[in-house]
């Protein structure tokens, strides 16, 4: 991310410098503006979700709806927590809402949940990541309404392609990240069996987290 | 009747929290109370993106590069006026929904360039802008293959939703 931030600032106020200086940081101070309306509106929206969400867990709704999705939780995201399970299926169930802000709180607890201080994602942080920005949105609402202002005789008559577009990038994003998956497991069975003789390799979050599981169970 | 689905939702949960005898009021505050501490962490990170494509935009170098990219447009059946949406959408939503107006008052919104740009925005999210967030809480600093395999799959949707406006 920080390469591609650079090379778009560098090559932008690069331009611009040639072209219209002066321009540059009015664009800059915009783009700064924008952000700060956007971060107000997003307050109130996540103060918003944040509230409902504590009163799904309070009432123990979200227990009910992990439990529900629970078979699929556990084949996108194999071993992780149960608390995690929760963010995750709350975040899924966002997202086909078409909730989008509502979902973001959810998985930013979710990855907070999963973090274990390694400093590099694991595969279920990145399922998680591939899975919500690709993921089905039942009512792309901001398009359909443009759209209508824009005169369109019919504003929604794009759904079904955007529909079959959304799923279908659903199921190549989590079939390559299980590809993915499988591929470092394979990388890691090897070196396991050449270089430390079936020592446990502490390479996977996955594996260590079972481990840290187990070893929390003797203790008790 | 996807405007009821919210509402029905909500109502349904306060029945339930009086039905189980559980504070929903309290339970709300408590929630929303979190979401200013959210936003300090997450603020950064959002001045820092929108910032970089605002530039990006203005100095018109998005431009440029979309032209530099779409004769390899073509070869996947996008159209090439749609370049730049394609690649503004990872980036940041706002900045994307501009460009989208302005395909919507150059071509109009029934035309085929303008049902694929409708099909680019809504079927995709903003990858990079949805990684960072989500990481912004966290001590994890490297994202392994979120990002290209999140643009890859909505790539490869955005090419099939393109195919499907000609016949749908």
């Amino acid at each position: 991310m920080s390469k591609v931030w650079l090379i778009i600032l560098l090559s932008s106020i690069g331009t611009l410098l040639f072209c219209d200086p002066s321009a540059a940081v009015t664009a800059m101070v915009k783009g700064s503006h924008d952000a700060v309306n956007l971060a107000m509106e997003l307050v109130a929206l996540y103060a918003f979700w944040l509230g409902f969400f504590a009163i799904l867990e309070k009432t123990g709704i979200s227990n009910k709806l992990a439990k529900i999705l629970r078979p699929v939780v556990r084949f996108l995201f194999p071993g992780v927590k149960d608390d995690t399970e929760k963010f995750i299926t709350m975040n899924m169930s966002a997202n086909i809402l078409g909730l989008g802000n509502a979902s973001t709180p959810m998985a930013i607890r979710a990855i907070n949940s999963m973090d274990d201080d390694g400093g590099k994602a694991s595969i279920n942080m990145i399922m998680l990541v591939v899975i919500s920005s690709t993921s089905l949105q039942l009512l792309p609402s901001t398009v359909i309404g443009m759209r209508a202002s824009h005169g369109s005789a019919n504003p929604s008559d794009f759904l079904i392609p955007c529909m079959i577009a959304t799923i279908v990038s659903t199921f190549i994003g989590i079939a390559c990240v299980k590809i993915l998956w499988q591929f470092l497991k394979r990388k890691v069975g090897k070196t396991e069996k050449t270089e430390l003789n079936g020592k446990p390799l502490p390479v996977k979050s996955v594996g260590k987290k079972k481990r840290a599981r187990a070893s929390e169970a003797a203790a008790k | 009747m996807t405007s009821y689905i919210i509402p029905i939702i909500f109502i349904s949960v306060l029945l339930v929290s009086i039905f189980r005898k559980q504070d929903a009021y309290s339970a709300f505050i408590d929630g929303s109370g979190s979401a200013v501490k959210l936003m300090i962490n997450v603020f950064p990170y959002l001045l820092t993106i929108m910032m970089a494509v605002e530039v990006f935009r203005a100095s018109g170098v998005s431009a440029v590069v979309a032209d530099f990219v779409s004769p390899a447009m073509r070869v996947f059946g996008i159209p090439k006026e749609l370049t730049e949406l394609i690649l503004l959408r990872p980036l940041s939503g706002a900045g994307a929904l501009g460009v989208l107006e302005n395909v919507f008052t150059v071509h109009g919104a029934d035309t085929y360039i303008g049902r694929c740009a409708s099909v680019i925005y809504g079927s995709s999210e903003t990858v990079f802008y949805i990684s960072t967030i989500y990481f912004s809480q966290s001590k994890v600093k490297k994202l392994g293959f979120a990002i290209p395999i999140a643009l890859f799959a909505t790539f490869i949707g955005c090419i099939l939703g393109c195919f499907l406006c000609r016949f749908i």
